[in-house]
């Protein structure tokens, strides 16, 4: 018998080879290097700096490719690209921040940086999924990683409870999301997603199976989890809470982005044609995620389940564009670059806060309470400064970036005739202002208390911290000042696409 | 004769009795044992329409789908050993330091 092999082209999957070895290097360098006697482990950290620089440089020599390698189950193409940006940017961001943060709880060690970098490759599995099969394999590589990550801080019974409530509803979530696949293939004969949308666009109108339609509901349960769209949000404050600040970061951005990556992938592009059938499910989750997330965020007292309310209430405004992703012509092209755009800004102000909530712990403690922030703008006033511009950028108040993404959303929704939904939206956003300035107000107007005042002069930066800080605020301005650049190649690689 | 319908009806209950297992069970364990029921039950509807469909992507799909499982099961019971050192109870109404 002859064996042949099938010629490809691993130029095509050099990020995620990288990104593989990168961890295995890591988790090895980490074995090895414990022989000898010096405690600093923060070498490990700047290894996978240097192994998601390297990533980065290879992604961007993919742009202008669109391939479907493995007879399809991974689609190299823009949309992959753009989201990669999206996902090497959070986890650079969260391993510059997580090197003080280790060495202050003393969880510096290979696994903590390597199972990062195995969950950036989930990451970029989903968002390069071609196929159901890859974009299962995606959700469960990050899933995996990230139910560890939450309960890294092993002596903590908070971070313990985090990780095992994330795990339990995270499994749950995932039995949903595989039940749909299954109905979607039986009534498709296909998991490919290409396949499909050919199936469909071949079907006569208005007769498909209805176990499509079941399919697509449990897809929604299983994707909206992992997005923590509202009714599916509940563990998202608890986890946030429970698991260490640094990769609090970690899963409000890159895998929230992640999971938009694949619901693009899914219903924006292979189930368009059944637009009409799906955007009433997501406007109603859109209006509900953004409402309940605005309002609970507003009776927050611990700054974490503030930021987890409000990455719910942003998870809503994405939403809105993913509405906007079909029906009438160009609204593909607009709602799913508004997509990508809104993810890339959010990564950059919504990390850079949680980097401030790092910078502001204190040996193994952190201070989380609302309260602690009172007078920051006399104690630490450049902390102050860049958390007050995070909050403004969060808001959606210009010269950020938080402004241009919402508005480039809230176009694309007018723009497909969405126009009650933006109005919730708008309204949503004047309700956000309130709870993002009070931040502000405290950390300006608030006599901090006695025993703050004292710890003021020991206040120091690491120097990772800093470089995170400085990164998170020129994305944020860069974003909301220049915006034009960025919007171009968003719609430029949703355009590679649609052809 | 068994029909598509009756392999899919399988598959629906094993999957329905994991979700109320999930719903109504307190220990973390039998939580994470309903779980697998309902993976199960997503096999069971995998492979009964990849022979209706006639091709293997459902087959292979079910393959990737165990695999998972497992290292899920390996995750979860290390959490759940975790929990169990620190709390002494693998009760989730007991846990609950973080309100839900």
């Amino acid at each position: 018998m002859e064996l042949r092999f099938p010629e490809y082209d691993l130029g095509l999957l050099a990020p995620m080879l990288i990104l593989v070895i990168t961890g295995l290097v890591v988790l090895l360098a980490d074995t090895f290097g414990r022989r000898r006697a010096s405690g600093d482990r923060s070498f490990l950290a700047y290894l996978s700096l240097l192994g998601l620089l390297l990533t980065f440089y290879a992604n961007s020599r993919l742009s202008g490719v669109v391939a479907a390698p493995f007879h399809g189950l991974l689609a190299i193409d823009a949309v992959a690209v753009f989201f990669n940006y999206v996902f090497l940017a959070s986890s650079m961001l969260v391993v510059l921040m997580s090197i003080s943060y280790g060495a202050r709880h003393s969880m510096n060690v290979g696994e903590y940086y390597g199972l990062i970098l195995f969950s950036t490759l989930g990451m970029m599995l989903m968002a390069a999924g071609g196929d159901l099969m890859t974009i299962f394999l995606g959700v469960e590589i990050l899933s995996l990683n990230l139910y560890v990550l939450a309960g890294f801080l092993r002596g903590q019974a908070r971070s313990n409870e985090a990780a095992m409530k994330y795990f339990l509803l995270g499994a749950f979530a995932t039995g949903f999301l595989l039940y749909g696949i299954s109905f979607l293939y039986g009534a498709t004969g296909t998991t490919n997603l290409k396949a499909m949308g050919g199936f469909l666009k071949a079907a006569p109108a208005g007769n498909v199976s209805a176990l499509l339609y079941v399919g697509m509901g449990l897809l929604i349960v299983g994707f909206g989890f992992k997005v923590t769209a509202v009714p599916f949000h509940m563990y998202t404050p608890d986890v946030y809470e429970g698991a260490p600040t640094s990769i609090t970061a970690f899963l409000s951005a890159g895998p929230k982005a992640a999971g938009f990556a694949a619901l693009v992938r899914v219903f924006s592009f292979a189930l368009e044609g059944l637009h009409a059938d799906w955007w009433g499910a997501f406007w109603l989750i859109a209006a509900l995620t953004m409402t309940l997330g605005n309002i609970l965020a507003i009776v927050q007292a611990n700054i974490k389940r503030m930021l987890a309310y409000s990455s719910i209430a942003h998870a809503g405004y994405v939403l809105v564009a993913l509405v906007a992703s079909g029906g009438v012509g160009g609204a593909q092209r607009l709602g799913v670059s508004s997509v990508l755009f809104y993810t890339l800004a959010y990564t950059f102000f919504n990390l850079g806060a949680f980097a401030v909530v790092v910078a502001m712990g204190r040996g193994d403690r952190d201070q989380v309470g609302l309260a602690d922030y009172a007078g920051l703008g006399y104690r630490r006033p450049w902390l102050a400064l860049v958390m007050a511009l995070f909050m403004v950028s969060l808001a959606g108040i210009p010269p950020t970036a938080g402004f241009v993404g919402k508005f480039v959303v809230f176009k694309s929704a007018l723009n497909a005739g969405f126009v009650w939904l933006t109005i919730i939206a708008v309204l949503n956003s004047v309700v956000a202002v309130f709870y993002y300035l009070r931040v502000i107000v405290i950390m300006y107007m608030r006599e901090p208390a006695a025993e703050m005042q004292a710890e003021a002069a020991g206040a120091s930066f690491s120097g990772s911290l800093v470089i995170a800080l400085i990164l998170a605020v020129l994305g944020t301005l860069d974003l909301g000042l220049f915006p034009s650049r960025y919007l171009d190649l968003a719609l430029r690689s949703v355009q590679a696409l649609l052809g | 004769m068994i029909s598509l319908q009756h392999y899919l009806a399988l598959g629906a209950i094993l999957f329905a009795i994991g979700v109320v297992g999930v719903l109504t069970r307190r220990n973390a364990i039998l939580i994470l044992m309903a779980i697998e029921l309902m993976l199960n039950g997503v096999n069971i509807t995998l492979i009964a329409f990849a022979r209706h469909a006639g091709n293997l992507t459902g087959q292979i799909f079910v393959l990737f789908i165990i695999t998972v499982a497992a290292a899920e099961a390996a995750v979860g019971l290390a959490l759940v050993i975790a929990l169990f050192r620190g709390r002494d109870t693998l009760n989730v109404d007991e846990i609950h330091l973080l309100k839900w």
